[in-house]
């Protein structure tokens, strides 16, 4: 068999791209889905994509979905690239949560509070028995309406913050950073670290959070609130000099309230754990809250043993556009290195062959 | 003026990076020149191509690019690789650049895991794709920690390593990405290019550039610049290669890829450098499965 060199890639990768077209239409006799049925219908999904790509635009992330065929991951790397061609005209305001308007607000640390409680449209107390009835086309039943109360809503953090019993909020430490322009150093300040979480991989802050649940970094939390609904964001432009509105997003926020014992020059108080993520996430926004709090150790004076408590490593690898680029790179031809290696191998055989010899001559 | 390519793509910046983020990594670029393998943190930018398959390489590229270039994009030292093709046909569309798989003819070569052949020249720049800027990350993984090691020039840990490797296997077993010293000064990685490839950057006329998009740093090499594979005097550097010569063109100072031909143990090597080989085969050399591979 005579060697032939592997030609024709320019081909085979046009060819492969048609084949994946075809695959993700499935089969035309099924009517194709829509922008607007993905938006309407798989919100949870455009979400994540929109959160982890970084990027608040239904439309666009419901075609960035459609286009991975589901893929969320793929679906963010869509966005993602996306995101960096566009010019940047401004920086908004920060987005007041204390002005949102609530879908859904609960606190696990009070009662009863200002405001009340309010469910939202939740999965929580729904039992998990697959809706046979939701397989055949119909409209739900209407939901109960009631009169919108216009009592104020304040965030569960300012009001223990009142009695001093809960730390100052972060805040006027000059700009924000941007991982997006500036490279990550070390150590990452919380701006950045709450950016890099923001835009992290929901499975990865989940477990991590979860792990310090189990004793590895433990940060004795408690869901202070947890709020989602609308939030307005407002840029300034420098030639008008005041505020305009641009829009609305929907967000959630997560605000962890966290026992801390006191050190040396702080008496005992509560800290806080904090997470905001775009749409509807709250598994996200909570596990982000943990997370925030746990790496918070070392400026806390705790002791940093755990994996959530380490800067660097949770930063590092919370991005999973970064992580399955390097991890699935490795289906790309590696084999001038993996040759040098085979050559290794067997120079060390052979020497350690040698060895053995030598040794059995002497005996 | 623009020759033999197609058109550049619309609604995109030449190259895709637009010129603000191009300026910065020619900033980076710059500074890495004025340090020779100084790792440079730099804005890097979100590709549309994987991280990890060469985004770095390709932001450099892009940064450097001009109309008149003519590029080459190899992978493996093969211009037919998928990912080098997908990369020149990236370049192709979104800069309109002419493009070729002659090293000679390249004004501009990005390449992985190898440095080719054919000594380059003085007009051309070759660009690395990197995937773990850092050489010390094997022995210790904070980059807090060594950036400091950096900054110090504290590398007695690496070679602990090959001092233990010695010890324990007679030999240093880094076949790959093995770590170099630049200009006296910073230890760097090569990139994973064997072992084979890392005299070839020693006093290089060509400017070498690396980039290293997912771990967000640029360094290099400027032309003529010492580099040394670390090493002790006593145990000196050995490249690897397989012992045997090309089996289409009979060369037995390159790099060569072996080639599984059959289930019964059946090897063929020939050259991993495609360019370098068909050059060879055209000007008249034939190796010893040449003969047999043209008659067929």
């Amino acid at each position: 068999m005579a060697y032939v060199s592997v030609k024709g890639g320019e081909q085979a990768i046009d060819a492969a791209h048609a084949w994946l077209a075809e695959e993700r239409r499935g089969d035309p006799t099924v009517p194709e889905i829509s922008l607007a049925q993905i938006e309407q219908q798989l919100g949870r999904a455009v979400d994540r994509a929109m959160g982890e790509g970084s990027l608040y635009d239904r439309e666009l992330a419901a075609l960035a979905v459609k286009q991975a065929q589901g893929d969320l991951i793929e679906a963010a790397f869509l966005l993602r690239a996306y995101r960096t061609t566009l010019p940047r005209f401004a920086y908004s305001l920060p987005v007041d949560t204390a002005e949102m308007l609530i879908q859904r607000r609960i606190s696990a640390v009070f009662k009863d509070l200002p405001g009340g409680q309010l469910l939202g449209p939740t999965y929580d107390y729904t039992h998990r028995l697959l809706d046979f009835s939701l397989a055949a086309d119909g409209a739900p039943p209407p939901s109960p309406r009631a009169e919108p109360e216009d009592a104020k809503m304040p965030r569960v953090p300012d009001i223990l913050g009142h009695e001093g019993l809960l730390e100052h909020d972060g805040g006027d430490e000059g700009e924000p950073g941007d991982l997006t322009r500036e490279p990550l150093r070390f150590p990452a300040s919380r701006d950045v670290r709450l950016q890099a979480l923001a835009r992290g991989d929901e499975g990865f802050l989940l477990a991590l959070g979860y792990s310090t649940q189990r004793g590895y970094g433990g940060t004795h939390p408690f869901a202070g609130e947890i709020r989602m609904g609308e939030v307005t964001v407002e840029i300034e432009p420098p030639e008008l000099g005041f505020a305009i509105d641009i829009g609305d997003i929907t967000v959630t926020e997560c605000q962890m309230v966290n026992q801390f014992k006191g050190s040396k020059t702080l008496p005992a108080q509560f800290t806080r754990g904090y997470g905001l993520v775009f749409g509807h996430a709250e598994r996200k926004a909570m596990a982000m809250a943990l997370v925030d709090r746990a790496m918070r150790a070392d400026e806390l004076g705790e002791e940093v043993t755990a994996p959530a408590q380490n800067i660097e490593f949770v930063v590092y690898h919370s991005d999973n556009i970064e992580a399955t680029g390097f991890v699935e790179h490795l289906k790309l031809p590696h084999y001038v290195d993996f040759q040098s290696e085979l050559e290794n191998v067997r120079r060390m055989r052979r020497q350690a062959a040698r060895v053995a010899e030598r040794a059995e001559a002497a005996e | 003026m623009r020759t033999n390519g197609p058109l550049p793509m619309n609604g995109y910046n030449f190259a895709y990076l637009d010129e603000q983020t191009k300026r910065m990594i020619r900033r980076a670029l710059l500074k890495a020149v004025a340090i020779p393998g100084h790792q440079v943190p730099f804005g890097s930018r979100e590709m549309p191509l994987p991280y990890g398959w060469g985004t770095g390489g390709i932001q450099v590229t892009a940064s450097v690019l001009g109309p008149d270039d003519v590029l080459k994009v190899i992978d493996q030292g093969a211009d037919d690789t998928t990912n080098a093709v997908s990369i020149r046909r990236f370049f192709a569309r979104t800069a309109g650049v002419r493009t070729t798989t002659r090293t000679s003819e390249a004004t501009l070569i990005q390449t992985r895991h190898r440095v080719p052949e054919t000594n380059l020249r003085e007009d051309q720049i070759i660009v690395y794709q990197v995937p773990q800027p850092e050489p010390l990350w094997r022995l210790e993984p904070s980059r807090a920690e060594t950036s400091r090691m950096h900054a110090l020039a504290d590398y007695g840990l690496m070679h602990v390593k090959l001092y233990e490797d010695i010890a324990r296997f007679g030999q240093v077993s880094i076949s790959y990405d093995y770590p170099v010293m630049v200009n006296q000064r910073y230890l760097m990685s090569p990139s994973p290019i064997p072992s084979f490839d890392n005299p070839k950057m020693h006093m290089m006329p060509a400017l070498q550039l690396f980039g290293a998009g997912r771990e967000k740093r640029i360094y290099a090499i400027p032309p003529y610049t010492e580099v040394r594979s670390l090493d002790f005097d006593d145990h000196p550097f050995r490249a690897i290669r397989a012992p045997q010569a090309c089996g289409l063109c009979g060369a037995d100072d390159v790099y060569l890829d072996e080639v599984v031909v059959d289930d019964r143990g059946g090897r063929l090597f020939v050259c991993s450098d495609t360019d370098h080989c068909a050059e060879r085969r055209a000007a008249g050399h034939v190796g010893a499965d040449g003969m047999q591979d043209a008659a067929e």
